[in-house]
């Protein structure tokens, strides 16, 4: 269906698909956790009073000058390295020059014509019908900069830029290490674009997690994903692209790359231009809107940083970090199929969800493996998706998950009763303790309530009785719902049955 | 070779100066005059020559991961055109960058 | 001890240190000479009298209680406006930092502390460090002591005018394409640009990073190389300064020899252009040198020719990318904003405000030399200059230990002079561009007066990069030599003020 937002048309996906080809890419970039900046020995710690992590190299006094954290140089090769990239004998820093309030030197010291690691690539799986598709995203570059200060808006109605009467910066996070990550252009992924560009962030992420460089979250702004598309028809040369930034969740990064093909698909089918420009995704809406137009590439003016020497990492260096690297998800994943005896399409889904570092340490701090996965990939996921969330942001741990999963086994509670538990850590009602005292959260485990309750459900459907005791056990089903009725769910379903035959005298078979 | 008034006009744009229309003629006079004796340069054929960038000969200059006091932020205020709520108070700005 | 503002450093610290005199002594001595003579010199932009007299005093105390101080202890300074200092105005000769208090020392500064330096203020300069006879000031220029109607040089020649009016007998200085050297030609003293990662850059406000480089000024050889030794040296907050001891200078500057120095005469440097006096001394310093048992011998550099081209444009380039945090959002002016003004309109009026003409200039063939479709002809192919130079200097090192030239083609010229035509302007660094260029070192000291106007011409000594001492080596012979023959330092000659 055809719809409409604001002056943009957005053609259905299905007709999109079938008449164009998508190109896409996606900058990620990834706040490494140094503990100090990336030229200076300022803290990173998030959260600090405004402008109290500041000293004169992050806040560009004149006469300052940068000094090259090792630990990021260092990280920046690890990442690389687990992409797959070549690692530069030799690179130097750039100054990219422009003019902004966020940035004190009004020039970004990042790298140019120069990446410390470049030409690498990071498998990512899909499913299709057919199957789990694996598909190989290239990447061009990895690199190193450095992060802006933070703006708030003043004094218009949104907080945001448009109408604002002044702005405040805090120039905390001014100077902390960014990495770039830069695919190549992702071609032939057709109808599976949105998903392949998700499987692409969320492996990165895991790839970023496992190195233990950064803590990537999303939605806190530690790692940041800007997505280009283009649109062709089969057999054309490429069209123009478009930017579309504020991409904070992988729902979004699925969402952008689909809308996006959607609109422009409208666009050319109405003989209408793509216009090069940059546009803001809105999480709410799940589109984006028009921002800067970027007809004109802005004009950088890149030369080679005069304050700071080149690096050039010895290989004796490189191999050694090689050897260093941890377990890479692919690898994991492959091992955990084996471990958790799963099929490949069971692990894509937990892997698909985020779930696989949260099953892994709830069965680490002992759950049974398929309990774990059961309650992530369950109920937590169907929340979780509901909501528009990311698992990890539910507030529910593998601890929660173990006490859960100990009182379900010591007959406390039941399954139904355990989603109440985790609809209350959820909505932040307290500790699994408290969530279930506050809720009055327990088996009905008392036979002489059980019985009354059996027996008035009995009164109520006389004919069941009559039923069960002509052997006819499966009507038994019908009591025993309008028992877990009456006690809303409180009561052990199994325990109800079988008081409830023995009740009618009628046995076991 | 010939920089023009609207060349300086740009130039003055990208560098955030609000030059006057008697500046716009002026410099591009004189930036004419200077880009021509500077243009000797190219009459060296050097293709091949690597520029240099660095006259010390150094790689790999690094610091520590190491966390030093920062300024505290009345120091860091303290020369602000101005400020509010512990931050700098800047103009409204027209375009996201 | 007399006339204690005549003493060389070396003296001083020498009376100060035995205490036939006292620190406090000499500083007021300086801080009553400003006093007198400074309004017509104008070399200093902010005297730091309470911080003089307190760091004079602690001398004092520490001497007093039998504490062996550095071989400077108590000799006052004057330092170029371009360094920062903390609490103490900083504007780098521009209005656009007027009033700014920088909340930290540059590491210059850090070291003429703990070499207990007494620092007496601020000197003038050509704004942001553009220019050559520091008529570029946004405070009005300083004026040559040997003649008050002549530039003093720049673009530091506020520090440069406060040693020849003995305001001062050391002062630091900062040399991108001759900023030292040039003044302390065109005023009699001495200056020296060390090897370019000699000296930190850290709290030296930047004009060409790849360039730049503070270094030491005084009246005599001896007095440059203490001060060389007192802030030179490797700095980890700067990444280009190199990590190595700083040279042998003070043990070279007293050996004074050049027995058997092979001593190379660029020829494409003190040719045609040149001032027949400046020619003149020159040609006669060279047969002192040879009497002194140097051997003379001609070099070719031949890509010189390209030298001012090759910085015209790497300096405006690094530079406009250096001024650009000057936008009036953090320090310093901030001009225009009514309060709907957007942030891009304050700053560029803050910006024009701010900057005179030839920053103004200075930026806008940087960003044309950098801009995307000019960068290959404009940038890159003056890094390749650069390497061309470098290697020239290279061939003909090896060949000669040091190279000589005039320091610059004329005497002081007259205040106004060449301030409408800034390539007349520029010419005056012909000879000394092309040592920033390959980062290797070089001083200038004073040769003699030109007969036809009187005004002191300066000799150009270059040594390769990390041996500076080289420079002390030549210089001091041939600065004996010349003081044997004259009975007194040149700057005794300069007309009472």
């Amino acid at each position: 269906m055809t719809t409409t937002a604001g002056t943009d048309v957005y053609l259905p996906f299905e007709d999109a698909i079938e008449r164009y080809e998508p190109i896409f890419g996606i900058e990620t970039h990834v706040e490494l956790g140094t503990r100090s900046k990336m030229w200076c020995g300022c803290s990173t710690a998030f959260g600090a009073e405004a402008n109290t992590h500041v000293c004169p190299v992050c806040l560009g006094l004149p006469g300052s000058m940068p000094v090259v954290n090792r630990t990021a140089v260092e990280s920046t090769i690890r990442i690389g390295l687990a992409l797959n990239c070549t690692i530069a004998d030799w690179c130097r820093f750039a100054r990219k020059n422009y003019f902004y309030p966020d940035m004190p030197k009004d020039y970004q010291i990042s790298q140019y014509d120069e990446p410390l690691c470049f030409d690498g690539y990071l498998d990512v799986t899909v499913a299709t019908e057919d199957g789990p598709t694996v598909v190989r995203v290239e990447i061009e570059r990895v690199h190193m900069e450095e992060d802006t200060g933070k703006l708030t808006h003043a004094g218009g109605s949104t907080g945001r830029i448009h109408g604002a009467d002044y702005s405040l910066v805090d120039y905390n996070r001014a100077g902390i290490p960014l990495i770039e990550i830069v695919t190549k252009p992702v071609l032939g992924t057709g109808a599976l674009a949105p998903e392949v560009a998700r499987a692409y962030v969320s492996e990165l992420r895991d790839v970023m997690r496992a190195l233990g460089v950064s803590d990537v979250r999303m939605e806190e702004g530690s790692m940041r994903c800007d997505v280009n598309l283009s649109l062709n028809r089969p057999g054309d040369g490429w069209g123009t692209r478009s930017e579309t930034k504020n991409v904070n969740s992988l729902r979004s990064v699925e969402r952008a790359v689909r809308s996006e093909i959607q609109r422009q698909a409208s666009v050319l089918d109405s003989g209408g231009r793509v216009v090069q420009e940059t546009r803001h995704f809105n999480e709410d809406t799940g589109r984006s809107t028009s921002g800067r137009s970027k007809e004109q590439a802005e004009d950088y003016r890149y030369f080679p940083e005069p304050d700071l020497m080149p690096v050039a990492p010895d290989r004796e260096w490189v191999e050694q970090l090689r050897a260093g690297l941890p377990e890479l998800p692919s690898v994991k994943r492959a091992r955990l199929m084996g471990e958790w005896q799963i099929s490949e399409f069971e692990l894509q889904t937990l892997a698909n969800a985020g779930a696989i570092d949260l099953v892994e340490a709830t069965i680490a701090i002992g759950v049974e493996p398929s309990a774990a996965r059961k309650w992530w990939t369950g109920e937590l996921l169907r929340v979780a998706n509901d909501r528009g969330l990311e698992l990890e942001s539910l507030k529910v741990t593998p601890a929660d998950i173990k006490h859960v999963e100990q009182l379900i086994a010591g007959g406390a509670l039941n399954d139904k009763l355990a989603r109440q538990v985790f609809e209350g850590l959820i909505a932040g009602e307290g500790a699994v303790d408290e969530i279930v005292a506050k809720r009055g959260l327990a088996v009905v485990s008392d036979d002489g309530a059980l019985l009354a309750a059996i027996d008035e459900a009995l009164a109520a459907q006389p004919d069941v009785a009559e039923k069960i005791r002509s052997g006819k056990v499966q009507a038994a089903g019908a009591i025993v719902g309008a028992v877990m009725k009456a006690t809303r769910g409180q009561a052990d379903a199994a325990k109800v049955r079988s008081l409830l035959l023995e009740r009618l005298g009628v046995d076991e078979q | 070779m010939t920089i023009s008034r609207d060349d300086v006009a740009h130039l003055g744009r990208l560098a955030r100066l609000e030059l006057s229309e008697a500046e716009l003629d002026h410099y591009a006079g004189q930036l004419d005059v200077i880009l021509q004796s500077v243009a000797r340069i190219s009459e060296v054929t050097a293709g091949d020559i690597p520029p240099m960038s660095h006259p010390v000969p150094m790689v790999n200059v690094f610091r520590e991961d190491v966390v030093r006091p920062s300024l505290s932020r009345d120091e860091v205020l303290a020369g602000a055109p101005a400020a509010e709520d512990d931050r700098f108070r800047v103009p409204r700005i027209l375009d996201e960058e | 001890m007399s006339d204690l503002i005549r003493q060389p450093a070396a003296v001083l610290a020498a009376a100060i240190a035995s205490r036939e005199v006292t620190a406090v002594e000499v500083t007021q001595a300086h801080l009553d000479r400003i006093t007198t003579v400074d309004e017509q010199v104008h070399a200093f932009l902010h005297v730091t009298t309470e911080s003089a007299l307190a760091q004079a005093r602690s001398v004092d105390l520490r001497i007093a209680a039998g504490e062996q101080l550095g071989p400077l202890a108590g000799v006052p300074l004057a330092l170029k406006d371009v360094l920062a200092m903390k609490g103490e105005p900083t504007t780098a000769g521009s209005r656009i930092l007027e009033g700014w208090r920088p909340p930290y020392d540059s590491t210059v500064v850090e070291r003429l502390r703990a070499a207990d330096i007494v620092i007496l203020g601020k000197t003038n300069m050509d704004e942001f460090a553009m220019g050559s006879s520091t008529e570029h000031s946004a405070y009005g220029p300083t004026h040559n002591p040997w003649d008050l109607d002549r530039i003093p040089g720049g673009s530091g020649g506020g520090s440069a005018a406060a040693l020849a009016a003995f305001e001062a007998p050391l002062a630091i200085g900062t040399d991108t394409g001759g900023s030292i050297r040039q003044p302390a030609s065109v005023t009699g003293t001495v200056g020296v640009k060390p090897t370019y990662g000699g000296v930190s850059r850290y709290g030296q406000i930047a004009l060409a990073s790849s360039l730049d480089q503070p270094g030491p000024c005084a009246r005599t050889v001896l007095d440059t190389a203490l001060l060389h030794a007192a802030i030179g040296g490797h700095d980890p907050m700067d990444s280009t300064s190199i990590d190595a001891p700083v040279p042998g200078v003070v043990e070279a500057a007293r050996r004074a020899d050049v027995q058997g120095m092979r001593i190379g005469v660029v020829k494409e440097l003190g040719g045609d252009g040149y001032q027949a006096g400046v020619a003149q001394r020159y040609a006669e310093a060279l047969e002192v040198l040879q009497g002194l048992g140097a051997e003379i011998v001609e070099v070719s550099c031949p890509h010189m020719e390209y030298a001012l081209g090759a910085y015209y444009l790497i300096l405006p380039s690094e530079a406009s990318s250096n001024l650009a945090r000057f936008d009036g959002m953090r320090y310093g002016l901030r001009a225009g904003d009514d309060g709907q003004r957007s942030v891009e309109q304050v700053m560029s009026i803050t910006r024009e405000a701010g900057f005179g003409s030839e920053v103004k200039r200075r930026i806008i063939l940087g960003t044309y030399a950098l801009s995307s479709g000019y960068y290959d002809a404009y940038y890159a192919q003056a890094q390749r200059i650069r390497t061309l130079i470098t290697r020239d200097f290279d061939a003909a090192f090896a060949k000669v230990d040091v190279l000589v030239s005039p320091t610059a083609p004329t005497t002081a010229f007259r205040l106004g002079e060449k301030l409408d035509d800034p390539i007349a302007m520029y010419l005056n660094d012909v000879a000394t561009i092309p040592v920033n260029l390959a980062g290797i070192c070089a001083m200038s000291l004073p040769v003699g007066l030109a007969p036809e106007d009187g005004l002191p011409v300066g000799f150009q000594i270059m040594a390769p990069a990390m041996a500076d001492e080289r420079l002390y080596l030549a210089g001091a012979a041939l600065e004996a030599a010349l003081v044997d023959e004259w009975g007194h330092h040149l700057i005794e000659e300069a007309p009472a003020l």
